[in-house]
């Protein structure tokens, strides 16, 4: 048995990244074979332009709150609730633009917000032990009302030169987002590999009994992970409103919490918890991201993005499923058939 | 035993206390007009809650109820647009979702893939095919569909009426009733929600059983999208969204643990018509705006997450206490 179990970890000599990136690759060169120019970058108005760039912009909400679920799918856990922080966020956002305070102080507690969100959800869990996706169903139930209530009636809308720079402006040429997607990557790369917090999330998602018996603090690092990702969700929420200047609580991050998902699912990690890959979900966003763009270029309708996107999850996740990859093992003669457990 | 009964009880009660508020608060409301018209605007939302029942009970999800609801509205539309009778056009989609459902139910148990993203995958499949057919709503006109809506049995007492939307539920709920409790089938679900690798040692056939909840789930779902769409006299593809949560909470409120094995389908419909009670209360009083509804259905939820919560370590807690 022993010997069975150890297979699968040591045929992993490949890092991990290279599948995403493969698949990213293929589609890439799809694109380009579509459409010659897809990889052409113009500079025009001191702001670069292309399907790349466009790819990163797009992607840019996506990648901050994909950013925050690997961390909490490697906790084992998983929140549904990440498109209704979005709307809370943009709501306090709006009010407080409209309410004329310092836009620093703005984006503190619209941070703030997202993190109270997230002790919410990660107080459920831990505390009540409460599974992660009814516990989060609730604030993603309730959430947008919430949002409605902070807005009031109709859809608030607002200038303000500050959120609009951070949101569509750029720095050097290069959207000021994707600074913000680069900042917020650094900060948690390095608190999951420079600290030990890392370790202890991959250690509540593998075994929570194990690790608790082996003094980490399992209650703790399940609320900070869900408090991660109600900030990042609340990141996205500033750079969501602050493009269309308004707090639309009823379509804003609408499915975004399905696209995180995917893209840590693309990046490799397993929902069951034990692994954190930070870098490959960012490509999974690149891949969902590029995807629609290639969809949206090819010439077919639009309406076809959910079910290429479907086909295509489909697909990833049944050539990852370990049990087609051990009959495939069988097929092909393989001596490794016998993994069953 | 009798713990476990407590939150369908407490359903129950719910229920009867909000019926008491909206009949201490405003005159009509203890008509059988009102009861009426709950139950045919709630018919679908709980025909898809008692699918949601079994795949619940069986420790599964099912994220593409509100997606295939529209699906079959759309289709629906167009075969009747095309010449097509109802009844045919409801038969062929109930024997698609039957073998789309066993098509999910097989994946998740054969690849070993968590139902979450296997039924998310068909959400987008069939959000997405309902736009490919059609992006606009597609009325549907047809003899049928007109006396299917203005089918009544009028109440003995008062000015309500069952309408056929109700019926239809209450069919499903009869259905329902009888394969969870009088078959094998039926106790096999709850076995394998309550411990699949027991259930798999006593003999239980779980890829079967497995396929079988989502295939069933998928007829239940179909059927909603049938009712919904005889409802609404038409397919539009966005119909239905976020319904698959409206089910989902139904089954919650209606004390079905979510961690599957316990739970019964009759609380289902209470959970179902609370939901209902809500939104008519808030209706009726006027000032309150709709979003209300969310915030108190959010909160009944966590009410009865914490309430279940509660009772499981309650029991378990009995339990080791028997054993020592």
């Amino acid at each position: 048995m022993t010997e069975l179990k150890a297979k699968p970890e040591a045929k992993r000599s490949l890092p991990t990244i290279v599948w995403p990136l493969l698949a990213l690759a293929v589609m890439l060169v799809i694109d380009g074979i579509i459409n010659p120019s897809f990889f052409s970058i113009r500079l025009v108005e001191g702001r670069l332009y292309g399907s790349l760039i466009d790819i990163l912009y797009r992607g840019t909400p996506i990648a901050l709150i994909a950013m925050g679920m690997a961390i909490v799918i490697g906790s084992r856990g998983i929140d549904l609730s990440v498109g209704s922080v979005v709307a809370i966020s943009g709501a306090v956002m709006a009010h407080y633009i409209h309410a004329d305070w310092n836009p620093w102080l703005i984006v503190l507690v619209t941070l703030g917000m997202g993190a109270f969100c997230g002790l919410w959800n990660g107080a459920l869990v831990s505390l009540l032990g409460i599974q992660p996706i009814i516990a989060t169903l609730i604030l993603m139930v309730a959430g947008r009302g919430f949002a409605l209530m902070i807005n009031g009636p109709g859809i608030p809308t607002f200038r303000s030169e500050f959120f609009e720079s951070l949101s569509t402006g750029q720095f050097l040429t290069i959207p000021t987002r994707l600074y913000l997607v680069v900042l917020v990557f650094v900060i948690l790369w390095a608190l999951l590999r420079k600290t030990a917090f890392g370790l202890f999330v991959e250690a509540v998602g593998s075994n929570a009994s194990a690790s608790r018996l082996a003094g980490v603090g399992t209650r703790v690092i399940t609320i900070a992970a869900y408090a991660i990702i109600g900030v990042c969700s609340a990141t996205a929420g500033i750079i969501i409103t602050g493009d269309v200047r308004a707090s639309d609580a009823v379509t804003s991050g609408l499915y975004t919490e399905l696209d995180a998902i995917l893209a840590v699912v693309l990046g490799g990690a397993s929902l069951n918890g034990g692994r954190i890959y930070l870098a490959n979900t960012l490509v999974g966003v690149l891949i969902i991201q590029s995807l629609t763009t290639s969809i949206l270029m090819s010439g077919l309708p639009p309406e076809y993005n959910l079910v290429v996107k479907a086909i295509v999850i489909l697909v990833v996740l049944l050539v990852q499923a370990p049990k087609l990859r051990s009959s495939i093992a069988v097929l092909f003669g393989s001596r490794g058939g016998k993994v069953k457990s | 035993m009798r713990e476990r009964r407590l939150p369908i009880l407490a359903t129950i009660v719910v229920f009867l206390l909000l019926y008491a508020i909206g009949g201490f608060y405003f005159n009509n409301f203890l008509t059988t007009r009102v009861f009426g018209n709950l139950l045919t605007d709630n018919a679908f939302v709980i025909i898809a809650a008692i699918g949601m029942t079994f795949v619940i009970l069986s420790g599964g999800i099912d994220l593409s109820v509100g997606s295939m609801i529209a699906f079959v509205g759309i289709v629906m539309a167009v075969l009747v647009r095309d010449g097509w009778h109802p009844l045919t056009a409801a038969l062929v989609l109930i024997v698609f979702g039957f073998l789309l459902g066993a098509l999910m139910g097989y994946i998740i148990d054969a690849f070993e893939i968590q139902p979450f993203i296997v039924t998310l995958t068909s959400m987008f499949m069939l959000r997405g095919l309902s736009a490919v057919i059609s992006q606009d709503s597609v009325p549907i006109n047809h003899p049928f569909a007109e006396a299917f809506g203005s089918f009544r049995i009028p109440f003995p007492i008062g000015k309500g009426w069952l309408s056929a939307e109700a019926l239809v539920m209450i069919a499903c709920l009869i259905v329902a009733l009888i394969i969870a409790h009088r078959t094998r089938f039926g106790a096999n679900v709850y076995a394998i929600g309550g411990d699949a690798q027991s259930a798999l040692l006593l003999g239980v056939p779980v890829r079967k059983t497995v396929v079988g909840v989502y295939a069933l789930n998928g007829v239940f779902a179909v059927v909603a999208g049938i009712v919904y769409a005889l409802y609404t006299s038409s397919g539009y593809p966005l119909a239905a969204v976020g319904v698959e949560l409206d089910a989902i909470a139904a089954v919650v409120i209606g004390g079905t643990l979510l961690t599957g094995g316990v739970g019964l389908v009759i609380g289902t419909v209470f959970g179902g018509l609370i939901q209902g009670l809500i939104q008519t209360l808030i209706i009726f009083d006027g000032t309150l705006d709709s979003w209300w509804i969310r915030i108190v259905i959010g909160g009944l939820l966590f009410v009865f997450i914490v309430l279940q919560k509660g009772i499981m370590r309650s029991v378990t807690a009995l339990g080791s206490q028997g054993a020592a």
